[in-house]
C-alpha cells in the first residue's frame, strides 16, 4: 500500500530544516544504536547513497563515511554515487531487513541506478543489523518511550499489511 | 536428514540457528569463498561468535573456503583454512585439489567436505577425492537426477549432501567462465558469478534493460517484473528464436522429492541463499525443518508456503527430474 | 633464440560435431599438411555423439603417427551416466595412446600412469600442478580464463611439467546436463536428433541488441570470439610454457597452424601472424582478454611501441 495521506502531511507542510532536524535525530539514535553498520560497508562507506520515497515531496541523502544524513526537497536531490527509489514504507522495512531484500530489490517495486555494487553492499550491512526503528527510536524518548514504540510499531503493520503477497 | 543453511551474515548464521538448521555454512569476506558479495560474510571474529553461538545450540557450523587459489597468493587460502580450524568450523568445504591437499595435510583431524564447485559428478570422482584427500562428504553438483544419485551413492563410501532449495546454476558449477567472459570476475577465481559492480539498469522507452558488462542480459516490457542480470538467466536471440537460452529465471525446489532423495541416499539438504536477507532465511529454515519432519501428505501445505519466497514465484526441479534435460 | 627453446603446436580434440568423414578428412590434412607435434583427439563434449567418429579413430590415428605427431585421446568432460562411466573407464584401461584426463573421473582412474590434464580441469596454482604431477600427470592445458601472471607463477611452481595454453579457437566457457542447443531448435537432449551437428562451427547466441555474445556447442557454451593468444607467445616461450594449443574451428587449420608456427619461430611477426589469421578464420573477432586479466572477450592491442617479439 502506499503511504495514507496524513503520514505524508508533516513532510508537505513542516519546513525543510524542521524534518532534516528530526531526520538527524533518528539516524544518530540508529547510527548508535549499531555501530557495526558502517564496517561492513568497507570500501563503499565513502560514497553517497540517495532514498527517494516515491509518496514524498523529499529525499534522502545519506554519506556513511561522514556519519550523515540530510533531507532535501523535491526535484532538488543532490548527485548520489547509487539511487533507491519507492514507497517509503517499502525503504522502511528494507532499512529493519524485515523484508528479504533480494525478491524487492530487484522487482520493480523499487528501482535503484547508479552504483549497484555500493547498493547492494549497503542492503546486506543493513540486513545485518537489527534495525528496530520503533525500538531504536523509543530509547531517545524518555518517559514516553513505551507509547512512542506502540505508535511507531502501529504505523509498521498497518503500512506493511498486505506486503506479504508481493515480496516477491 | 540434515538441513544445511546459509548465512551470510551474524544476524542470518542466528536466525538460521534458531529457525532449526543443523548446520550452517558461511564464509570469510574475502575471495576464499564463492559469494564474495559486497557487504557480506564474517571477520574471524565474528566467524568465532558465531560458532559459539551454534555450539550453544547444539548446531555445527560448516565453512566455505570454495573459490580456487590464486598463484601467488595461496597464503590468503591457507589463512582461512588454519583459522577455520582454529576457530572450530565443524567442516571446511573445499573446491580445489592444492587446498585439500594443504587441509588434509596440515589439519588431518579436520573434517573436509567436497563443495559443490568440485564438480565431483560421478562415483569414480568421488572415489578420487576420497582417496586422495580424507573427503567425508560430498555436495553433489545441481547437474544429477534422482536415480543418478542413487547409483552414485551405492557406489561410493562418503556421505552426500544436495542442494534442494534456491538458486540453480544450470552450468556444471566449478566449470564455468561465462561469468569471467563479460565481467573478468569468476566463481572460481573470485568467487563471484555476474558481480553487481557490472550491472546497469537503464530505461530504454518503455523497456527497462539490465547489461552486465557490455552486454544486454534481459529487456523488461513495463510490467513485467524485472531480474537481476545472472549471465545464463538472460534473454537472447538465437537464429531467428528469441527467449532464455539456457534457463528461465526461475529458482530450484525438490522439496517434493524429499523423500525420494532419503532413498537415493542422501544425508543432507542443503538450501542455497548465502546472499539472501535474514527474514528469507529465517523463513526458508523453518519451513523446510517442518517439511523434513512432516508426512508427505501434510508437505504440499507448508511448501506452498514457500513457494511464495522464490525467485519470480516460478520453481524447477531442475536437473533432479530428467526431462528438464 | 635457438628454434628449440619455442613452444611446439598442439592441436586439441573437435569440440563441435562433425560427421565421419568430415572429421576423419581434417585430420588427414592436418597429418599431411600442419605444422604440429601433438594431437588430442576423441569426443570430449557429449557421450552421445561418440559413433560419429568411432569407425574413423584408427585410421586417423594412423595417417597422423604416420607423418610423426603424438596422439593423445580425449576423455569426456562431463561425466554423469553410467555408461559414461563404463566409458571412461574403457578408455583408461584399453587405450595404448596417452590420455587427456577432461574430468576428475579420468583423473583418479589415471593415477599412477603418465597422462595428460586437459583444459577443463580446474589447475589454478602451484601446489594443484605438483599434486597432478604427482600422480603421473606430465603435461597439463592451464584453463582459458588464467591470467598470465598465474600461468608464470604456476609455470614456475611446477617445472617437471610440461605447460599448455590455450592459444587459439573459441573459448569453452561451460558446460550443462542441459543442452541449450537442442533446446533452441525446440527439442530436449534425450531426443536432440543430433541438432548440433548443423552447426559445425557453434550457433550464435545473441544479445537483445543484437551483439553477438556466445556460441553453442550441443551442451557446451563457447564464446563467440576467437581466443588468439600470438602476441603473447613471446611471454609464454619465456615463462617455459612447453606448447600452444590450437582448438579446431570449422576453418582452415592448417593455415591457422602454419601462422602460429611462423610466429613462434619468428619466421613473421605477431602483428603480421595477427593479420593473416583474420583471413584464416573471417568474420570471428579475435579476444586475448583472459590472458591479460581483463574481461575474457575484449581484444588488448600490444602496446604501441613494443618490440615485435621474434
Amino acid at each position: 500500500m502506499t503511504l495514507p495521506f496524513a503520514m505524508t502531511v508533516p513532510f508537505r507542510i513542516a519546513p525543510l530544516s524542521v524534518i532534516e532536524h528530526a531526520t538527524r535525530l533518528v539516524f544518530a539514535q540508529v547510527v548508535a544504536q549499531h555501530p557495526d553498520l558502517f564496517d561492513r560497508l568497507g570500501e563503499h562507506a565513502d560514497k553517497r547513497y540517495a532514498f527517494v520515497p516515491t509518496d514524498l515531496p523529499v529525499g534522502f541523502l545519506v554519506e556513511p563515511a561522514a556519519r550523515r544524513i540530510s533531507v532535501h526537497r523535491k526535484p532538488h536531490l543532490p548527485v548520489a554515487h547509487a539511487c533507491m527509489g519507492g514507497r517509503f514504507v517499502l525503504l522502511l522495512a528494507l532499512l529493519e531487513g524485515q523484508i528479504d531484500g533480494d525478491a524487492v530489490f530487484f522487482s520493480r517495486s523499487l528501482t535503484i541506478t547508479g552504483d549497484m555494487e555500493a547498493m547492494l553492499a549497503l542492503r546486506n550491512a543493513l540486513d545485518d543489523c537489527d534495525i528496530d526503528l520503533p525500538a531504536d527510536i523509543a530509547r531517545m524518548s524518555g518517559p514516553f518511550a513505551p507509547l512512542v514504540r506502540r505508535a511507531a510499531a502501529e504505523i509498521r503493520t498497518r503500512a506493511l499489511s498486505g506486503e506479504a503477497a508481493t515480496w516477491n | 536428514m540434515e538441513l544445511i543453511c546459509p548465512a551470510g551474515t551474524p544476524a542470518a548464521f542466528r536466525e538460521a540457528v534458531d529457525a532449526g538448521a543443523d548446520a550452517v555454512y558461511c564464509g570469510f569476506r574475502d575471495e576464499t569463498n564463492a559469494r564474495n558479495f559486497p557487504g557480506l560474510n564474517f571477520s574471524r571474529d565474528e566467524l568465532k561468535t558465531a560458532i559459539a553461538y551454534a555450539r550453544r545450540h547444539k548446531v555445527m557450523t560448516f565453512v566455505a573456503i570454495n573459490t580456487f587459489m590464486r598463484a601467488g597468493q595461496e597464503k590468503l587460502w591457507h589463512d582461512a583454512v588454519d583459522d577455520a580450524v582454529r576457530l572450530g568450523a565443524d567442516a571446511l568445504i573445499l573446491a580445489d585439489f592444492g587446498l585439500m591437499a594443504y587441509t588434509a595435510e596440515r589439519h588431518p583431524e579436520q573434517r573436509l567436505h567436497v563443495s559443490v564447485q568440485a564438480s565431483a559428478s560421478n562415483a569414480d570422482a568421488v572415489k578420487f577425492l576420497v582417496e586422495t584427500f580424507g573427503a567425508k562428504r560430498v555436495v553433489l553438483p545441481r547437474i544429477l537426477t534422482i536415480p543418478d544419485i542413487a547409483r552414485l551413492a551405492r557406489q561410493i563410501s562418503c556421505e552426500i549432501e544436495v542442494f534442494v532449495f534456491g538458486g540453480l546454476c544450470v552450468m556444471a558449477e566449478g566449470r564455468c567462465s561465462l561469468s569471467s567472459y563479460a565481467t573478468g570476475k569468476s566463481p572460481n577465481m573470485n568467487g563471484v558469478c555476474s558481480p553487481a559492480s557490472h550491472v546497469r539498469y537503464r530505461e530504454d522507452g518503455s523497456e527497462l534493460v539490465s547489461e552486465l558488462g557490455d552486454y544486454t542480459i534481459n529487456r523488461f516490457p513495463a510490467g513485467e517484473a524485472a531480474g537481476y542480470p545472472t549471465l545464463c538467466k538472460g534473454r537472447f536471440d538465437i537464429a531467428e528464436e528469441r527467449g532464455y537460452a539456457f534457463e528461465d529465471p526461475v529458482s530450484l525446489d525438490v522439496m517434493d522429492h524429499i523423500d525420494a532423495l532419503r532413498d537415493a541416499g542422501v544425508g543432507a539438504l542443503k538450501i542455497e541463499g548465502r546472499q539472501r536477507g535474514k527474514a528469507y532465511v529465517a523463513e526458508v529454515v523453518s519451513i523446510m525443518r517442518r517439511a523434513v519432519a512432516a508426512n508427505a501428505d501434510e508437505r504440499p501445505a507448508l511448501l506452498s508456503r514457500l513457494r511464495r519466497l522464490s525467485e519470480g514465484q516460478k520453481t524447477t526441479s531442475g536437473a533432479y527430474e530428467k526431462r528438464w534435460r | 633464440m635457438p628454434a628449440s627453446t619455442h613452444p611446439s603446436l598442439s592441436l586439441g580434440p573437435v569440440l563441435y560435431l562433425w560427421d565421419g568423414p568430415k572429421w576423419r578428412d581434417f585430420y588427414f590434412r592436418i597429418a599431411d599438411e600442419a605444422p604440429v607435434e601433438h594431437v588430442t583427439l576423441g569426443e570430449a563434449v557429449c557421450s552421445k555423439r561418440l559413433h560419429f567418429i568411432e569407425p574413423h579413430v584408427a585410421e586417423v590415428i594412423e595417417r597422423l603417427e604416420g607423418a610423426g605427431k603424438k596422439v593423445s585421446l580425449a576423455s569426456l568432460a562431463l561425466v554423469t551416466l553410467e555408461r559414461e562411466s563404463q566409458l571412461v573407464r574403457g578408455l583408461v584401461r584399453d587405450s595404448v595412446h596417452p590420455i587427456e584426463a577432461n574430468d576428475l573421473s579420468a583423473l583418479g582412474l589415471l593415477a599412477g600412469k603418465p597422462h595428460s590434464v586437459g583444459p577443463l580441469i580446474n589447475v589454478y596454482n602451484g601446489a594443484t600442478a605438483r599434486l597432478l604431477a604427482s600422480r603421473g600427470a606430465t603435461s597439463i592445458c592451464l584453463p582459458p580464463e588464467l591470467p598470465m601472471a598465474s600461468v608464470r607463477d604456476i609455470a614456475r611452481d611446477a617445472p617437471d611439467v610440461v605447460f599448455e595454453i590455450f592459444g587459439f579457437g573459441r573459448v569453452p566457457l561451460a558446460i550443462s546436463a542441459r543442452c541449450a542447443h537442442a533446446r533452441s531448435k525446440g527439442l530436449v537432449k534425450d531426443n536432440c536428433q543430433f541438432i548440433c551437428g548443423e552447426d559445425s562451427d557453434g550457433l550464435i547466441v545473441d544479445t537483445l541488441d543484437r551483439q553477438p555474445f556466445l556460441a553453442l556447442n550441443g551442451v557446451q557454451t563457447m564464446s563467440h570470439t576467437c581466443q588468439s593468444l600470438l602476441q603473447e607467445l613471446g611471454e609464454l616461450t619465456a615463462a617455459g610454457i612447453g606448447r600452444i594449443r590450437l582448438s579446431p574451428q570449422d576453418c582452415d587449420m592448417v593455415m591457422a597452424a602454419r601462422i602460429y608456427d611462423d610466429v613462434a619461430t619468428g619466421r613473421c611477426s605477431p602483428a603480421e601472424g595477427l593479420g593473416r589469421l583474420t583471413l584464416a578464420y573471417p568474420g570471428v573477432p579475435l579476444s586475448n582478454g583472459f590472458h591479460h586479466g581483463q574481461t575474457g572477450a575484449s581484444w588488448i592491442a600490444a602496446p604501441a611501441g613494443s618490440p615485435p617479439w621474434r
